[in-house]
């Protein structure tokens, strides 16, 4: 228990001292992957420990994006309030996909939370006198400031990015240390079993979809934020295979497993298409070797090799 | 009192009557053996009295309350265990965790003393799943008993256990009978004759005969049916 807390506490701690320290292009890298983590680590909930693959979190993420963009732009609200404007704008649309979608399981699950999700698309451009459809907008560098901070200023910004995904991490880590985690476990290893020990399966199921849900609107509202852009792209599809492959690179079902799945794949693709134009293929190759050599991720090797008591 | 009644308790498959109607009453802190051929609806019954398949037809009481229409964990809250014939246990989780499931809480200690009933204690933090099928057996007996259970629902528990292992199961049960209220699907006619107060024999999905060992032992038709093959 203390050690896991340690563990978080210091990898915090490290990359807060990487935001002082790091130069401008890698900065500013890594104040975008911490947001994109943030959304990794909400996917994760869901996937890596309830055991759902929902191929339509983008939606969630554009909820939140979305529900701050909306009100900042044509509400004039001010960046907190527009904040939580969107974290509910993530959660309620997740307790109507939870109730809707969990009633099928497997492959079903997979195709109606797509569904959903091109609907949401779909939405975005339909409204696009307000949404700007595929353009999108830019939220002003003047509205990006609460409290006399200038989110716009880059190590301003890196800490902010940082202070999302410690809360997202430390959010995931209680979790799965109380029963309600092991729970969620429970159902991913064998939903059966846990019923008949007297678990409620749906209502654990629904509490990881908001759970989930929320925690990528989060990420979406914050990427607003900070990156001062709002745009449909981040509904479409793309971005519902982006955080299933962070997570499953850096190690499905471990706290810190969508962090690193995240920072690797950036760089992966940043490194690779400074060598060649077929920088996707050497990306795909590498993701080709992990999945045949490393099958539970980066973190779920390091896991399963040396640290069993990750969480 | 009975802590368990069922009345016209029916389950059909396509044109099969897997349990045809039966009737069933078993009064607190008995141990009580269910018995019958493969493929007699002794899975199936159990599986409807814990909610875990659905009735076609027929009412279930638990403790003076009607269960018929209450979901499956609701009646293992109210006091049912239920171990699984094909062992289901958390192959990729520690013992420990596995226990720590059944039992609803965290508690480390609950969770070792629930292990040590069994034999598995020095065993906490392996994975289920490296277990031998008799420990993974013994394991899931255990996560029934560590709930503390009114009624303790076990199908086939001794199935692909070693001699030993099967003289150590009956000195759990022994250890448990008169506080936990038991309903055992038994094949070892050795464990229930050891343990079994009374016996209930479905054969065909109905009820061919009940009463003691020494009943159903000289019961013309159970030899007939079921013991006479045997
Ligand atoms: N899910 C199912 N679908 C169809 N038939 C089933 C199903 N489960 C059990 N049966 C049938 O119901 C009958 C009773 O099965 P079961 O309760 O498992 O018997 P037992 O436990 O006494 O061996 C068998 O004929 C079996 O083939
Ligand atoms: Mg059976």
């Amino acid at each position: 228990m203390i050690r896991d807390l340690g563990l978080h506490l210091a990898l915090i701690a490290v990359l807060f001292v990487l935001g002082l320290t790091l130069p401008d292009y890698h900065q500013g890298n890594m104040a975008r992957i911490l947001v994109l983590a943030t959304y990794a680590v909400g996917y994760n909930v869901l996937f890596g420990y309830t055991g759902l693959l929902s191929l339509g979190h983008a939606m969630f993420f554009a909820a939140g994006m979305y529900g701050l963009g909306l009100v900042m732009q044509h509400g004039g609200w001010s960046p907190v309030p527009a904040f939580i404007a969107g974290l509910v704008s993530a959660a309620l649309l997740s307790v109507i996909v939870a109730v809707l979608a969990l009633r099928t399981v497997g492959v079903a699950f997979m195709i109606v939370t797509l569904m959903f999700s091109q609907s949401a698309f779909l939405t975005i451009l339909y409204f696009g006198t307000w949404t700007r459809g595929d353009e999108g907008f830019v939220i002003p560098q003047a509205a990006r400031q609460v409290a006399g901070l200038d989110l716009t200023d880059p190590v301003t910004r890196y800490m902010a990015a940082l202070a999302l995904f410690s809360v997202a991490l430390l959010l995931v880590l209680w979790l799965v240390r109380r029963q309600e985690g092991a729970v969620l476990i429970g159902i991913r290893e064998n939903e059966e079993r846990t019923r008949m020990l007297g678990y409620n399966v749906l209502s654990h199921k629904i509490l990881a979809v908001v759970m989930s849900g929320t925690l990528s609107g989060a990420a979406g509202a914050g990427y607003a934020l900070l990156f001062g852009y709002v745009g449909a792209t981040f509904a479409s599809v793309q971005y519902s295979i982006f955080p299933l492959l962070w997570v499953l690179l850096g190690g499905a079902g471990t706290t810190i497993g969508p962090l690193v799945g995240a920072v690797f794949m950036f760089y992966l693709i940043d490194y690779s298409s400074g060598l060649t134009n077929a920088y996707m293929l050497i990306a795909g190759v590498v993701l080709v070797l992990l999945t045949l050599f490393a099958r539970a991720g980066i973190m779920g090797e390091v896991r399963k090799r040396w640290a069993p008591w990750l969480p | 009192m009975s802590l368990l009644r069922t009345e016209g308790l029916t389950r059909i498959y396509g044109g099969l009557k897997a349990v045809d109607e039966v009737d069933f009453t078993l009064p607190e802190g008995e141990v009580h053996a269910l018995i019958g051929p493969n493929g007699a609806g002794k899975s199936t019954f159990v599986g409807m009295v814990s909610g875990r398949i659905e009735a076609s037809a027929g009412r279930v009481w638990f403790d003076g309350r009607e269960i018929t229409h209450l979901p499956a964990h609701k009646r293992i809250r109210a006091g049912m265990a239920y171990t699984f014939q094909i062992t289901a246990i958390y192959a990729k989780l520690s013992l420990f965790d596995n226990v720590a499931l059944a039992l609803r809480n965290r508690d480390r200690a609950a969770a070792q003393e629930a292990l040590d009933h069994v034999g598995l204690a020095e065993r906490g933090d392996q994975l289920a799943g490296y277990l031998s099928y008799g420990h993974q057996r013994l394991l899931e007996i255990a996560m029934g008993v560590a709930q503390r259970p009114r009624l303790l629902i076990l199908d086939e528990p001794t199935q692909g256990l070693a001699e030993s292992e099967i003289a150590e199961f009956n000195a759990l049960i022994k250890r448990l009978a008169g506080e936990t209220t038991i309903l055992l699907i038994e094949h070892n006619m050795d464990v229930v004759r050891a343990l079994a107060e009374r016996i209930t024999v479905l054969d065909a999905g109905r009820v061919l005969a009940r009463g003691t060992p020494e009943d159903i032992h000289a019961d013309p038709a159970v030899q007939a049916a079921y013991l006479g093959t045997g």
